[in-house]
C-alpha cells in the first residue's frame, strides 16, 4: 500500500502492508535504524517513537494507524526543545551504558517532559515504567528527567 | 565529535549536533556505519603513518586513532582503553579516534585468554600492562624521533597533549610532524611507564567516548547494518532442545505478501522477506511438524532431580587447606544446600547476524564477544577457509555473555548459502529466550563449624555445569572448571580448614554457556548466604561476624568498614524491613554491599536503598565503575527477584519480557556507590555488582523476616506472611 | 386396602407427583421455549429452510459442507488442545471434581472416531451415547447439538472422516466417585436431553428460525451464556443472562438494555462476531475470542445477521450485578482517576500501560481499548483477571495485537492489584480480587 507519512517533519513515501508495524517501515524499509527492536510485544519500549508528541510503541503500531499525524524519531527529537535538554542530561550524568533501549528511554523522557515539565518520582514511574533498560541505567536515568526538569546542571 | 562513515572506498565525515558534544570530546569510530557499509580494513600501515603497534596509528595530519582490542558492550571499556593508550602516549585525548579492531588473535587476543575475548570483568585488568606499554613504546618513538631532529638528548624532551616538547629550547613537535621519522625509529625493548601519580587521564570521571551517538540514534549496532539489496530473515529452530525439521507446509507463508524464500534447515527454518515483518508474519503462517527427539520429555524437575544426585556425590578436590575431618568434628555444625536456576542473557539487542555469503568469499556484520571465533566457526559453515571470512564489529547493544557464543553467525551463514545476496538475521525475542545458552543450573552443598564465634571447618561442594570443558578445553584441567569455582576457592575468611569440591553435572540436552558474574554469581550467593546462617548461628551481627575473620584481607576490610558507615547499619528499621551485607573479593576487587528491603504481607519483596563500597585498585574511569556497579547491581537484583529458565516438555517456558521478567525503573532502589581510592593494580568491575546484589538482598530478606531463602529466584510463597 | 396402606399409598402418590413436579420444575423450559409461536416439523416446514449451509455452499460437496457446519459448530475449540494438532482433543475442563478431557475426533481407528458409523455418530452428538455405548459428560454439548438436523450432524461426519487419521489417545479423566461413574448420565440426559430436532416457529421470520438454528444447534451460544442450575443443565428461564463458565464471564446477551446487547446496534454486534471487536465495545477474549476465530468470523454474512436477528428476540434479563452505565474514558493523568492501589498502578505502568493507555482508549489499537469493555466494568473483574492470566492471542491477520500471557511470571497478588486497578480506573465500580481469588480463577481455566 502506497503510503505517506510525515516523519521529524519530512514527508516520507513508501510502500507497505497496513498492518506492518511501524517499527519495521523505519528500520527496513526507510532505514531509520535509530528506533530499535527489543521485544515485539509492547513490553520494553526500545521502539518509542512520538505520534503528534505523544510516546507510542511503535512495534505494535501499525503504520496504517499512523495516518497524517506527525511521527518523530530519536533521530529527529533532538530538534525539540525538550529533546535536545533531555539528551543533554543524559550525557551530562552519563546514563548510558550499552545505548540500545536509550532511544526509547530518550523518547518516553521526552514525552513525559514535553507534558509535565516539572515531573515528579510518580510522573517519572508512569511515564519511564515500560521502558527496560538491561543495563540497569534506571538510577541516572530518574537523575537525568529530574536535572533536565529542574534546568540545574550536574 | 565526529564519525567516520565509510560508503564503499570513499571516507566521509560530518560533524554532529553540539548538543551531543558534552565533554567536546573529538573522536570517531570506523564503523561499518548505515547505508552500505563496507567492511573495516585492518589498520592500514601506509606511508608516511606512524604504526608502532596494534593499537596505535598517528598520521601525518596529527590524526590519533586507537584500534580496541575488547568490544563496547556497555561496560565502558572503549573509553577506559583509550585513556590507558592516551595516558602513556601523552596523546591529545580530546582528538582520538575509536576503531573496532578486526579478527586478529596474534594482533588483538585477550593475553588471559589467548583468544580475542571480551570477558570475565577483565578488559583492564588482563590489558593493563599491554597497553600502558603500547602507549608509553609509541611515546618513546615519537621522542627519539623528535631528539634525533633536533640533535637532543631524549631524556630532555617531555609529552603532552600529542605533542613534544623540548623546554629549554621552547621547541615543540606535533607528533603528526612526527609521524614519518617516528616510524624509522626502533622500538625500545624496556620503556618507562608513568607513576601513578603523574596521571592525567587515568582516575578522571571523563565523558564516554560512545555515548553521544548513542543518544541521537546514531550508533550502529550489529542489528542495524544495511546493505544494498538485503533481505531480511528470522528464524525458528525446534522448541524441543536438540530436535529437528520434520515437514514445513508453507503454502500459507508464501502467499504473505513480501516473503521471498523458506530456507528448511535440519533444526531451524528460517523465513526469508523484503523486511522483518514479512520474515515474522510468514514464520507464523508455517506450519512446522518437529521431529522432537529423545528429550520432549525433559523437565526441570527432572534436571533438578539429576543436579540433587549428582551433588550428593564426592567431587574433584579444588583446593584443601588444613584438616577438614578435624575441622568439621570441632564445635558446632551447620549443614545447608543452595540452588540456582537457569537464566537466559536477554541482551537489550535481539540476537542478530548479517552475511553476504559469494563464492570466494563471507563477510559478516554483528556484534560479538569473540570476534575470532565467529571468523572461524562462519568459515566452517561457509566451506570456506578462515581468511575469506570478514567479520566486522560493532558496538553490542549488551552482551552479558550471550555474545561469547557464535551460534548465531553460523546460523546466518547456513540461511545465506541459500538466499542470493546479503541477508539480515534477526531472532524475534522469543526465539532469543528460547535458544539462549543459559546460566547452569548450580547447587552448593556447604557443611561448616563454629568455635568462639569463628568458622573452623569449611566443605563446600559445588555440582554444576563445567563450561569451560566445552567453551576453552584446554583450561579445563584434572576435572576442575576453574570458572565454576571462581570465589569458591579464593574465599576471603580466615579459616583453619578448608575444603572446596567440584562434582561436573551437565544438563541434559540444555546448553549452557556464561552469564554475567560467571562462577562468583554462584558461589559468592551460596558462601554469602550461609555466612549470615551462621552468624546467626553464632549470635553474632552479620558484620560484626565477618570483620572477625577478614585479618588477611585488609582491602575486603575497609570496604566492609566503610559500607556498614554509609548503609547506616545497626540503626533501627520499621518492622519487615532487614538489612543484609554480602562482601566479594572476586574479580580482583574488593566489593561490600548492603541492601536494604522491605517484605510486605504478600511477600513482595520491596528495594529501599542498595550502598557499595568498592576498592577495584587504580579506577581508570571512576564514574565509569560506579555506573557498572549501579548496572550490576540491578541487573543482579533482577534475576534475584525474578529470574528461572524453566523447561517443560523439552522446551523452555519463558518466552518475552512479561513472563522473563526485568525490574523495572519504578522498582529500582537508590543505589550509593563509594569508590575507595587505591594504587594497586586496576580490578574487574562489568560483573562485580551482579554478584553482590543476590546474597545482600537474600540476607535483607532474612533479617525482615527470619526465613532462610536457600534458592532463586526468591519465592514468594515462602516469605508472604512472615516476620522476624 | 387397610387405611394404613392406602395412607402409605397415597403419600407414596404424593412424593411421586412433588418429585416427578419438582423435576420438571428443575428441568424448566427448552431453549426456545421463550419464542411462543406455533412450531412445525421441520419436514413439515416450508419456508427457506433454517438448517444446513448458506447458499454461497448450496451446490459445495458435502465434505465442504460439513466443513462450513463443524466451523458453525465450533468442533474444534474443545477438541484441539493448545499447541496440538486441529481436532485431536486433549483439552483439560477443570471441574470442581476433577478433569476432564476432550477427545480426539479425527477419523483414527484405534483413539478417534475412525470405527464411527453414521448411526454412532448422531448418538455421540445428538443424545452423548459414545461409539462403545457408554454416556458422555455434558462437557460436549449435545444437549444443544441434539436440535441440529440429522444431514446437517453427518456432513459434519463426513468433514472429519475427510480429515487425516491422527493417532492421539486422550488423557485419563481424574473424575472422582461418584462423577467418575458415567451410566449415571442416563438420568441426566432422560431429563435434560430433549433429543429432539430443530423445530421451526411459524411466527418467526425465515432469518429468525435460520439464526435460532445456528444459535442453538450449531453456535451452542447457551453453553456458557445461559446460566445453570444445580443439576449442571441449562436453565433457560435465564436464558443468555449471563453465566461464569470454566473460569470465564459469559455475559449477559439478552437483549436487556442496561446490562446485555440490547442497546447494541446491529452492525455493533456483526462486527463483535465476525471480528470479535465492536468500537466502544470491547474485544472478545477468552473463551469468546476462540469462538470467534474459530467460528464466528469464518461464517457467512449472512448467518451472522440472523444470528443477530435471533439475539434480539431472547427476553430482556437484567444482570444487577453489572452497571447501568460504563464508565468513560479515564483522566489523562496518572495522578487522577482509580483507587488508590500502590501495587496494581506498578503492574499497569510497567507492563500494561504501553497499549491500554492511562484513560483507557489505546494508543495503538482500538482493540486495545479498554473504556466500554463490558469486562472492565464488571466489579467482579473475572475477564480482566483471566486475560492478565492467559492473554489473548488473536488467530486473526492482527497478530501484531496480542496480549502476553502474564500469568507464569506475576503472582496471584500482583494479578489481583492490576485487575483491581484495571476496573476501578476503568470501569465504573471498582473489584476487590484477591490473591486467593486469583488462584481460584486459575485453576477453573480449561487447556
Amino acid at each position: 500500500m502506497a503510503t505517506t507519512l510525515t516523519i521529524n517533519g519530512e514527508q516520507r513515501s513508501f510502500d507497505a502492508p497496513a498492518d506492518m508495524p511501524l517499527l519495521w517501515v523505519l528500520r527496513d524499509i526507510l532505514g531509520m535504524t535509530g528506533t530499535k527492536f527489543g521485544c515485539g510485544i509492547a513490553q520494553c519500549g526500545a521502539c518509542t517513537v512520538h505520534i503528534d508528541g505523544k510516546p507510542v510503541r511503535s512495534c505494535v503500531l501499525p503504520v496504517g494507524a499512523v495516518r497524517d499525524r506527525a511521527v518523530t524519531t530519536i533521530e529527529g527529537v533532538g530538534s525539540t526543545p525538550t529533546g535536545a535538554k533531555i539528551q543533554k542530561a543524559w550525557l551530562d550524568l552519563e546514563v548510558i551504558q550499552c545505548g540500545y533501549c536509550q532511544s526509547g528511554q530518550i523518547m518516553s523522557a521526552t514525552a513525559l517532559l514535553a507534558a509535565t515539565p516539572h515531573a515528579d518520582d510518580s510522573d517519572i514511574d508512569a511515564a519511564m515504567a515500560g521502558n527496560i533498560c538491561r543495563c540497569g541505567t534506571y538510577v541516572r536515568i530518574r537523575a537525568a528527567i529530574k536535572q533536565a526538569a529542574s534546568g540545574r546542571q550536574a | 565529535m565526529i564519525i567516520m562513515e565509510k560508503k564503499s572506498d570513499t571516507v566521509s565525515r560530518r560533524t554532529l549536533l553540539a548538543g551531543g558534544l558534552a565533554g567536546g570530546f573529538l573522536l570517531a569510530f570506523h564503523l561499518p556505519a548505515h547505508a552500505a557499509n563496507e567492511p573495516v580494513q585492518p589498520p592500514d600501515v601506509t606511508e608516511g603513518k606512524f604504526a608502532p603497534n596494534a593499537f596505535i596509528r598517528i598520521d601525518e595530519a596529527g590524526q590519533t586513532t586507537l584500534v580496541m582490542p575488547q568490544v563496547e558492550m556497555g561496560q565502558g571499556v572503549y573509553t577506559a582503553v583509550a585513556m590507558i593508550l592516551a595516558e602513556e602516549l601523552d596523546a591529545n585525548f580530546a582528538q582520538v579516534m575509536l576503531e573496532h579492531a578486526p579478527p586478529n588473535d596474534k594482533l588483538y587476543g585477550n593475553p588471559v585468554f589467548g583468544l580475542q575475548v571480551t570477558g570475565n570483568s577483565n578488559s583492564i585488568r588482563a590489558w593493563w600492562e599491554h597497553l600502558r606499554n603500547a602507549g608509553a613504546v609509541a611515546r618513546a618513538m615519537l621522542v627519539q624521533a623528535a631528539a634525533q631532529q633536533w640533535q637532543v638528548d631524549p631524556p630532555s624532551c617531555t609529552t603532552a597533549n600529542g605533542e613534544v616538547i623540548h623546554k629549554e629550547s621552547g621547541r615543540k613537535l606535533a607528533y603528526g610532524a612526527l609521524a614519518a621519522s617516528a616510524s624509522g625509529q626502533t622500538p625500545p625493548k624496556d620503556v618507562a611507564l608513568k607513576d601513578p601519580k603523574d596521571f592525567v587521564l587515568i582516575g578522571q570521571p571523563l565523558k564516554r567516548l560512545d555515548t553521544p551517538d548513542k543518544a541521537n540514534g546514531k550508533a550502529v549496532y550489529g542489528i542495524d547494518a544495511i546493505l544494498p539489496d538485503m533481505k531480511f530473515a528470522t528464524v525458528a529452530a525446534c522448541p524441543v532442545f536438540g530436535g529437528k525439521v520434520g515437514k514445513v507446509d508453507d503454502s500459507a507463508a508464501r502467499k504473505i505478501p513480501g516473503v521471498r524464500k523458506i530456507v528448511v534447515l535440519d533444526d531451524m527454518v528460517a523465513v526469508v522477506g523484503d523486511h522483518m515483518w514479512a520474515a515474522k508474519k510468514g514464520l507464523g503462517a508455517l506450519v512446522i511438524d518437529w521431529d522432537e527427539g529423545p528429550n520432549a520429555r525433559l523437565s526441570s524437575k527432572d534436571i533438578w532431580q539429576d543436579l540433587r544426585a549428582a551433588s550428593e556425590k564426592d567431587g574433584v578436590v579444588a583446593k584443601s587447606e588444613g584438616d577438614i575431618a578435624k575441622g568439621l568434628a570441632t564445635g558446632e555444625r551447620l549443614d545447608a544446600s543452595y540452588e540456582l536456576p537457569f537464566l537466559a542473557h536477554a541482551p537489550m539487542e535481539p540476537i542478530n547476524a548479517t552475511v553476504r555469503l559469494k563464492s570466494d568469499s563471507c563477510e559478516i556484520w554483528t556484534g560479538t564477544q569473540v570476534l575470532t571465533r565467529v571468523q572461524s566457526e562462519a568459515a566452517k559453515a561457509a566451506g570456506l577457509p578462515v581468511e575469506k571470512v570478514t567479520v566486522n564489529n560493532h558496538l553490542l547493544g549488551g552482551g552479558f555473555g550471550r555474545k561469547l557464543e557464535p551460534d548465531m553467525a553460523v546460523a546466518a551463514v547456513r540461511i545465506a548459502k541459500q538466499v542470493d545476496g546479503p541477508v539480515k538475521v534477526v531472532w524475534t525475542r522469543e526465539e532469543d529466550i528460547q535458544h539462549d545458552v543459559y546460566r547452569p543450573v548450580y547447587r552448593d552443598t556447604i557443611a561448616a563449624t563454629l568455635s568462639d564465634g569463628k568458622i573452623v571447618g569449611w566443605k563446600y561442594k559445588v555440582a554444576g555445569s563445567a563450561i569451560l570443558a566445552r567453551w576453552l578445553p584446554p583450561a579445563f584441567q584434572k576435572g576442575i572448571d576453574i570458572d565454576a569455582v571462581d570465589s569458591a576457592v579464593d574465599m576471603p575468611y580466615d579459616i583453619p580448614n578448608f575444603h572446596v569440591e567440584y562434582v561436573r553435572a551437565e544438563p541434559p540436552a540444555v546448553p549452557t554457556g556464561f552469564w554475567r558474574g560467571v562462577g562468583p554469581n554462584n558461589n559468592v550467593f551460596a558462601i554469602e548466604s550461609f555466612m549470615d546462617e551462621l552468624a546467626r548461628k553464632a549470635g553474632k551481627d552479620p558484620v560484626e561476624f565477618r570483620r572477625g575473620m577478614l585479618g588477611k584481607n585488609p582491602r575486603l576490610l575497609a570496604a566492609l568498614n566503610l559500607v556498614a558507615e554509609k548503609s547506616g547499619w545497626g540503626q533501627p528499621l520499621a518492622a519487615r524491613v532487614g538489612r543484609g551485607v554480602s562482601i566479594q573479593p572476586s574479580f580482583g576487587s574488593f566489593i561490600a554491599t548492603v541492601v536494604e528491603a522491605e517484605v510486605d504481607e504478600q511477600g513482595e519483596v520491596h528495594l529501599h536503598h542498595v550502598t557499595s563500597a568498592v576498592d577495584t585498585g587504580i579506577a581508570v574511569n571512576p564514574d565509569t565503575i560506579m555506573a557498572q556497579l549501579e548496572g550490576g547491581l540491578i541487573f543482579g537484583l533482577t534475576a534475584a527477584l525474578y529470574g528461572e529458565i524453566t523447561i517443560d516438555k523439552g522446551r523452555v517456558q519463558q518466552s518475552n519480557f512479561h513472563d522473563y521478567r526485568m525490574l523495572r525503573i519504578d522498582q529500582t532502589p537508590k543505589i550509593e556507590v563509594h569508590v575507595i581510592k587505591s594504587g594497586e593494580a586496576p580490578g574487574g568491575i562489568g560483573e562485580t555488582g551482579v554478584t553482590a546484589g543476590p546474597p545482600a538482598l537474600r540476607n535483607a530478606i532474612y533479617a525482615a523476616t527470619g526465613v532462610a531463602l536457600r534458592r532463586l529466584p526468591i519465592d514468594r510463597s515462602l516469605i508472604a506472611g512472615k516476620k522476624a | 386396602m387397610s387405611a394404613a396402606a392406602r395412607i402409605v399409598l397415597s403419600v407414596a402418590a404424593i412424593v411421586v407427583v412433588a418429585l416427578v413436579a419438582g423435576l420438571w420444575i428443575i428441568r424448566g423450559p427448552g431453549p426456545l421455549a421463550f419464542a411462543d409461536g406455533p412450531k412445525i416439523a421441520l419436514a413439515d416446514y416450508h419456508g427457506a429452510s433454517p438448517t444446513g449451509v448458506p447458499a454461497s455452499l448450496a451446490q459445495a460437496s458435502l465434505v465442504e459442507r460439513g466443513a462450513y457446519l463443524a466451523k458453525a459448530a465450533d468442533c474444534e475449540a474443545c477438541h484441539t488442545a493448545a499447541g496440538g494438532k486441529s481436532y485431536t482433543g486433549g483439552v483439560g475442563f477443570k471441574l470442581p471434581f476433577g478433569t476432564l478431557y476432550s477427545t480426539n475426533i479425527t477419523p483414527d481407528r484405534e483413539t478417534g472416531i475412525g470405527n464411527y458409523s453414521d448411526q454412532d455418530f448422531l448418538n455421540a452428538v445428538h443424545r452423548g451415547i459414545r461409539h462403545d455405548g457408554a454416556r458422555l459428560y455434558p462437557a460436549m454439548p449435545f444437549a444443544s447439538y441434539t436440535t441440529m438436523s440429522d444431514d446437517d450432524a453427518l456432513a459434519i461426519k463426513a468433514y472429519l472422516f475427510s480429515l487425516p487419521p491422527v493417532h492421539a489417545p486422550a488423557p485419563a479423566n481424574t473424575l472422582t466417585f461418584p462423577f467418575n461413574q458415567r451410566w449415571a448420565m442416563m438420568f441426566w440426559s432422560a431429563l435434560f436431553n430433549r433429543d429432539s430436532r430443530f423445530e421451526p416457529d411459524i411466527s418467526k421470520s425465515p432469518e429468525w428460525n435460520r439464526g435460532a438454528y445456528l444459535a442453538e444447534a450449531l453456535a451452542h451460544c447457551g453453553e456458557c451464556h445461559t446460566p445453570r442450575n444445580l443439576a449442571f443443565a441449562l436453565d433457560n428461564r435465564q436464558k443468555f443472562a449471563g453465566a461464569v463458565t470454566a473460569g470465564w464471564r459469559a455475559f449477559n446477551i439478552t437483549s436487556d438494555k442496561a446490562t446485555g446487547v440490547g442497546a447494541w446496534r446491529d452492525d455493533d454486534l456483526i462486527a463483535y462476531l465476525s471480528s470479535g471487536h465492536a468500537a466502544g465495545h470491547g474485544t472478545a477474549s477468552g473463551p469468546m475470542a476462540e469462538a470467534v476465530d474459530h467460528s464466528f468470523s469464518q461464517m457467512a454474512s449472512e448467518d451472522i445477521r440472523a444470528i443477530v436477528a435471533y439475539l434480539r428476540s431472547v427476553p430482556p434479563v437484567t444482570s444487577t450485578d453489572l452497571p447501568a452505565t460504563l464508565a468513560p474514558p479515564a483522566p489523562a493523568s496518572h495522578k487522577d482517576g482509580g483507587a488508590p492501589n500502590a501495587r496494581g498502578k506498578m503492574v499497569f505502568e510497567g507492563a500494561c500501560v504501553s497499549c491500554h493507555g492511562w484513560t483507557g482508549e489505546s494508543p495503538v489499537s482500538p482493540v486495545a481499548t479498554l473504556t466500554g469493555a463490558l469486562a472492565v466494568n464488571d466489579p467482579a473483574a473475572t475477564n480482566v483477571a483471566q486475560i492478565v492470566i492467559s492473554g489473548t492471542r488473536r488467530n486473526t491477520a492482527a497478530d501484531a495485537l496480542s496480549m502476553p500471557a502474564f500469568g507464569n511470571a506475576y503472582s496471584d497478588d500482583e494479578i489481583a492489584a492490576v485487575a483491581n486497578y484495571v476496573t476501578a480506573r476503568f470501569g465504573a465500580k471498582g473489584s476487590k480480587l484477591t490473591a486467593q481469588d486469583v488462584a481460584e480463577l486459575r485453576k477453573q481455566v480449561s487447556q
